[in-house]
């Protein structure tokens, strides 16, 4: 089915198979596999990108359902030879191992900053109607849909805390 | 054969002088990772447009495919062949070897009609796209003929056998030591089936060159999984080429191949093209290994003062029924307290289930969630602190074969651990501190796992452009692998780390036994650093004997090496250029370490104590963790930020071993429960509040020539029964089978009235 | 995954004669549930119908008092609107208990509403289960899962419902409101959406295969305090082993029935002055199923019932 995406500025209008994955569609038909393939079913995170600036699953969407939309992988993110800022603090803090889960891991809290900005509550916020600060156990909590079976989540914690004081 | 006195000696690693040696540099290959550009098996580049397989797995758990009919499958949009057990090409028959010095037999998939355990690999699709070669399995048809399986392991506990070539080590009289004790436990523990969940499934991509076949698959084990092959193709070993460069995690689940590899292989010979073939989530739950369930009865014997008179920890575990793997849960006890009388020992079921196998601290990893927990008890029955418990029963020698120790500072990290904690804040009655509606307690274990040296290789080349790259048959698991050689070469040649690459995951290159069992960074390190020390040998011999070199003429066991330059007084000259008169090629050298023959004089282990602060939920049962802290020590650390990585992401898997992770079998279909990393409960960030750890100075001259060890594996280890007894010490529940989830906790409360 | 047409929806009304001319079809919103059942083949539909776009996302006050959230709205986008979090704390604190929030900014309330349970063994395609195969027998009953319906449960059915929103949505007396080809709206409780299990358990809803849930309506919120208590096995990204809502004198439990529970029975006892702990165990005279799952639903009906006349939390 024809549909019209744009990925990492790079426009694409190409044919594909209404069952193509998002992720299946990134990593095998556009050569960007830096969105990984953990779980296939939304309990791992590994696939995070950000459509239209929002972190989701690529693994569970459709190609098909992004006619139009904007795509940034973890391909995308760099600025040439510079690191995005969280690329940099991950690297600083060893905030990975094997580094399967880590695409999804840097995409996902490059999501969380705007959710921050944008006053998002989530589960481990105390007051509702307050405004919202970017605590360590919103940090956890926001990237918990993100498994890191190395278990980096201190570092992961201290990267995303290091990215967010830099930008403050 | 070499002796430890020739590792006593100083050299260039514990020297240390350009300070390379512990120096908490970044992952040499984060800058790929980060960018998402470091390909991992199923990523890599192939030669032309690839085809995709896709592995259909049994779903009963035992007995025969009667009948099976793929034509449907076979005609399906883009499928380009369809296999089952009547028309997989020919391998070898399973265990078979061609060559008798190959480290693993034949591995045939599809090899039969009979499947052996539920998901097992029954057909195999080959297509065009992943979404083609998936869909078609729908047009299957398989009948099956189901015989009788074996399945619960607790209903077999009690007719467990002996393991084959294993007898219980007895010291002492147990018995009548543990009857003429004052005080005893007596208890039994059970730790259940828990899956590896490596976050990138098993993959592998294939294609031939001619007649040889070269394969990019996701293991731990360079020749392991070359040989593997080999022998299941029946060709030389020399014909496959396997490459593992990144590995989204292994933890001992991947020190195999499994079916991926061989249908990768054949059916890439069979289409001619590249094929990908990785296993979906459910398949690496039901057709990969697993750490099997360990029941384990501990019964600890101690005088008033709190010296154990008599230990024994007697585990009960299983394995597939054509298997041999026993996960010796009670092999660390051995080692860990003094006590005159001991008996420990393990019985083994065998079960129609995916093959158990090794896990991250295999034995231990389990093991010490009983016998620290049982500690814990003892001291509460004498009324004595756990850490002082610990310390009346240090021993001072290895209380198993009486070996002195090479170092052991298991009460130095009790003793900083306590002090870094505030052990001294725990109020020892349990249920005495509470949080609102939490109660609070804290816990603390030791931590025991062995130290490895095995043989192993490693090429070092020197080239004109003043780079060394070391190249080596070795893996890098998520570990530091790359890090720590680039690291370790760069000290042993005097250069620079910008200087040095590091080349891994090939079978072309000189062998290392890969990653596992916590002996990767010793074995693969010390042989890149022996191979340095050729290299240094090499390169003074070429610049004493170059009568264009100002160092001609001098002796050669004289030079230094520093700054790029080999050295001698205050003339010099750049390795660069003493490479670039060498030839196009450089300088390449190749060098290798073997275990000293003395090297088991001594009872070589690393250490640990762990400490955890827990709430237990006084409504629902629900345990977090509040804060963790551990103290290490595994001889020279030689990066301290990747190190301690290794060691926190372990504590945190013992935090999963505690609270979360486990599977069961379905007694009535062979399947996991869990399938999925929905049910299988690895924990996630928000599992993990202020947890930290830190690592004691420490060589240990016994161990390799860097005096290092490995620290992969003993994070997880007690860490587990930290909580558990933190858990007791909030609530005053002891619970004893593992994991301690709410539904547990909840009823031991509510049996105690709470 | 089965191969299916794809048909983008340029409207409502589009979207509803696409429904009509193509039996077999489905509707297609976050997809986060259903294209993660089709993977497995759970779900087969023909056709795929994507309303994704449709404009129904707004969030807006109603005549009465309450709020209108268009099914298309995102969990993240409800969960984030100061109107809900100000006056439905309940609501806003279930949703951001639930999942992740990749999933949560995909998500919409409709499919929220619609996401099928997630029984290990209706899960597993090779399995037994009346839900997903009518008439292969229930592998739940006899097998190792805890999550098995305390309320409600048939000789079919044992499976509990997912959705920890709509346990919210059900102490808040949520209305649904939906359309079908034939431009019928519908409304009715959201209770009442969800079907019990009964000899037919592969029907999850009382919609008919036409019919496009539009909105959700939300009354003033009730006086009294709200509380939303989840129990769950780790601390974040997975279901609930017990959920409970209360919204001044309601309650409403989850993860222990087919639908979100009303506890009536606890609701009925404290407007007679029962306790807080006798009109939990009110409710549990009804239930059937393992004492550690009626304990836990006794405590934390209990405590959380405690909560709420403290004022809940905000």
């Amino acid at each position: 089915m024809r549909t019209e995406i744009r990925v990492n500025g790079v426009d694409h209008a190409v044919d594909v198979d209404t069952r193509t994955s998002l992720l299946d569609f990134l990593r095998e038909q556009l050569d960007l596999k830096g969105s990984k393939k953990g779980c296939d079913h939304g309990q791992c995170g590994a696939c995070t990108v950000l459509v239209n600036g929002v972190r989701i699953n690529a693994c569970l969407s459709l190609a098909v359902m992004h006619d139009g939309d904007e795509v940034t992988t973890i391909e995308g993110l760099a600025s040439g030879e510079a690191l995005h800022p969280l690329q940099q603090a991950f690297l600083t803090e060893d905030a990975f191992q094997c580094g399967y889960c880590t695409p999804g891991q840097i995409c996902s809290a490059v999501g969380l900053m705007a959710e921050i900005a944008a006053g998002h509550p989530s589960d481990a916020t105390a007051d509702l109607n307050a405004k919202v600060i970017l605590t360590d156990a919103e940090i956890r909590e926001r990237m918990s849909g993100n498994i890191c079976r190395c278990s980096a989540y201190p570092q992961i914690l201290a990267a995303v805390r290091r990215a967010a004081g830099a930008a403050a | 054969m070499s002796t430890v006195r020739d590792w006593a000696v100083p050299n260039p690693i514990t020297e240390n002088r350009s300070g390379l040696i512990g120096k908490p540099v970044d992952r040499y290959e984060g800058r790929l990772k980060v960018t998402g550009t470091a390909p991992y098996a199923f990523e890599v580049e192939t030669p032309s447009t690839p085809l995709y397989g896709h592995i259909v797995s049994a779903t009963i758990a035992r007995g025969r495919i009667t009948a099976i009919d793929l034509s449907q499958a076979a005609s399906a949009p883009g499928v380009v062949l369809a296999w089952s057990h009547l028309d997989v090409p020919v391998q070898a028959q399973r265990g078979a070897k061609l060559n008798p010095r190959s480290q693993r037999g034949s591995n045939p998939a599809l090899g039969s009609d009979r499947v052996e355990h539920y998901g097992q690999s029954i057909a195999f699709i080959l297509a065009d796209t992943p979404e083609n070669a998936r869909s078609a399995e729908a047009r299957i048809r398989i009948s099956y003929e189901a015989s009788d399986a074996d399945l619960d392991f607790g209903s077999f506990i009690d007719s467990a056998g002996p393991v084959p070539g294993e007898e219980d080590a007895r010291i002492g009289d147990f018995e009548a030591g543990y009857s003429a004790s004052e005080v005893t436990v007596d208890a039994t523990w059970f730790s259940p089936l828990q899956n590896h969940a490596q976050m990138e499934p098993c993959a592998t991509t294939a294609w031939w060159e001619g007649d040889k076949v070269v394969v990019h698959t996701s293991i731990q084990m360079v020749k392991g999984g070359q040989h593997a092959l080999a022998e299941t193709l029946g060709i030389p070993s020399d014909r496959v080429r396997l490459l593992t460069r990144y590995i989204g995690g292994g933890f001992g689940g991947k020190g195999q191949s499994y079916d991926d590899l061989t249908l990768a292989a054949l059916a890439a010979r069979e289409s001619g093209r590249p094929v990908r073939v990785a296993y979906t989530r459910r398949q690496m739950f039901q057709a990969t290994v697993h750490r099997p369930a360990v029941q384990m009865r501990v019964r600890l014997g101690a005088d008033g003062t709190g010296r154990l008179n008599a230990m024994a920890l007697e585990a009960v575990t299983h394995c597939a029924r054509n298997s041999t793997f026993v996960e010796h849960a009670a092999e660390f006890a051995r080692n860990l307290y003094a006590a005159p009388h001991r008996l420990t020992g393990h019985r083994l079921v065998r079960l129609d289930i995916p093959h158990a196998g090794a896990m991250r601290a295999p034995g231990e990893a389990p093991g010490m969630l009983s016998l620290e927990c049982a500690m814990d008890e003892l001291a509460d029955r004498l009324g004595m602190d756990p850490i002082a418990l610990r310390i009346r029963n240090e021993p001072e020698v290895d209380p198993d074969n009486a070996k002195p120790f090479s170092i052991r500072q298991l009460v130095r990290c009790m003793q900083e651990g306590a002090q870094q904690f505030g052990w001294d804040r725990r109020n020892p009655t349990p249920g005495a501190v509470r949080d609102g509606r939490w109660y609070v307690g804290m816990g603390m274990a030791t931590a025991i796992r062995g130290n490895f040296l095995l043989p192993a290789k490693a090429g070092l080349r020197l080239t004109g452009d003043g780079l060394a790259t070391l190249t080596q048959g070795m893996t890098d698991i998520g570990t530091g692998t790359y890090t720590i050689l680039a690291q370790i070469t760069g000290e042993t040649l005097g250069l620079p780390l910008d200087q040095v690459r590091v080349e891994l995951g090939d079978s072309d290159m000189p062998p290392a036994p890969g990653s596992g069992g916590q002996f990767g960074a010793a074995t693969a390190g010390s042989a890149a650093f022996e191979t340095g020390m050729v290299m240094r040998r090499r390169l003074a011999e070429l610049a004493t004997s170059d009568p264009r070199s100002p160092l001609y003429g001098e002796d050669p066991v004289l030079m230094d090496f520093a700054n790029g330059n080999i050295v001698l007084g205050n003339r010099s000259e750049s390795l660069a250029a003493l490479a670039s008169r060498a030839g196009p090629e450089g300088v390449y050298v190749e060098g290798s370490i073997s275990p000293a023959a003395d090297a088991r004089d001594w009872s070589q282990h690393t250490y640990g104590a762990q400490f955890a602060e827990v709430g237990v939920d006084s409504v629902t049962g629900e345990v977090r963790l509040r804060r963790m802290f551990g103290v290490f020590a595994a001889g020279r650390i030689l990066n301290a930020k990747l190190a301690k990585s290794q060691i926190t992401g372990g504590m945190i898997w013992g935090v999963g071993a505690a609270l979360t992770e486990s599977n069961a079998v379905d007694p009535r279909y062979g399947s996991f429960l869990n399938q999925d990393l929905g049910g299988y409960l690895a924990p996630v960030h928000a599992d993990i509040v202020n947890l930290d750890a830190v690592l004691l100075d420490e060589a240990d001259d016994k161990a390799n020539p860097m005096g290092i060890k490995g620290v992969g594996e003993l994070g997880i280890c007690g860490s587990g029964a930290a909580i558990a007894n933190a858990v007791y010490n909030a609530c005053g529940v002891r619970l004893r089978d593992y994991p301690l989830t709410p539904d547990k906790v909840l009823a031991a409360l509510e049996a105690k009235g709470l | 995954m089965k191969p299916f047409a794809f048909e983008r929806a340029r409207n409502v009304d589009h979207a509803l004669s696409l429904a009509a001319a193509a039996p077999g079809a489905r509707f297609l919103a976050g997809g986060t549930n259903l294209l993660d059942l089709m993977k497995l083949e759970i779900e087969q539909p023909d056709t795929l119908i994507d309303v994704g776009r449709l404009p129904l996302a707004d969030i807006s006050e109603t005549a009465g008092g309450g709020l209108r959230i268009g099914a298309l709205a995102t969990n993240t986008l409800v969960a984030s609107d100061p109107r809900v979090r100000s006056r439905y704390p309940v609501l806003a604190r279930a949703i951001l208990s639930g999942s992740c929030v990749q999933l949560r900014n995909k998500a919409s309330m409709g499919g929220n509403l619609m996401q099928r349970t997630r029984c290990a063994y209706f899960m597993d395609p090779a399995m037994p289960c009346n839900k997903r195969l009518p008439g292969s027998g229930c592998s739940a009953m006899g097998g190792l899962s805890q999550a098995i319906a305390l309320f409600g449960a048939s000789e079919f059915c044992v499976a509990v419902s997912a959705s920890d929103m709509s346990v919210a949505l059900a102490v808040l007396d949520a209305e649904v409101e939906t359309v079908r080809a034939d431009g019928s709206v519908r409304r009715r409780p959201v209770e009442t959406l969800h079907r019990l299990p009964g000899d037919a358990p592969q029907v999850d809803t009382d919609l008919a295969p036409d019919e496009l849930i539009l909105a959700v309506e939300l009354p003033p919120p009730p006086s009294g305090g709200q509380v939303w208590r989840k129990v769950r096995a780790r601390a974040s990204y997975v279901g609930a082993l017990a959920s409970i809502a209360v919204a001044g004198d309601r309650v409403a439990l989850g993860a222990v029935a087919a639908r979100p529970w009303r506890a009536r029975a606890t609701e009925a006892a404290l407007a007679g002055g029962a306790s807080p702990r006798e009109a939990a165990e009110a409710e549990l005279v009804s239930a059937s199923g393992a004492d550690g799952r009626k304990s836990l639903v006794r405590r934390l009906a209990t405590d959380a019932i405690q909560e709420s006349r403290k004022g809940g939390r905000s």
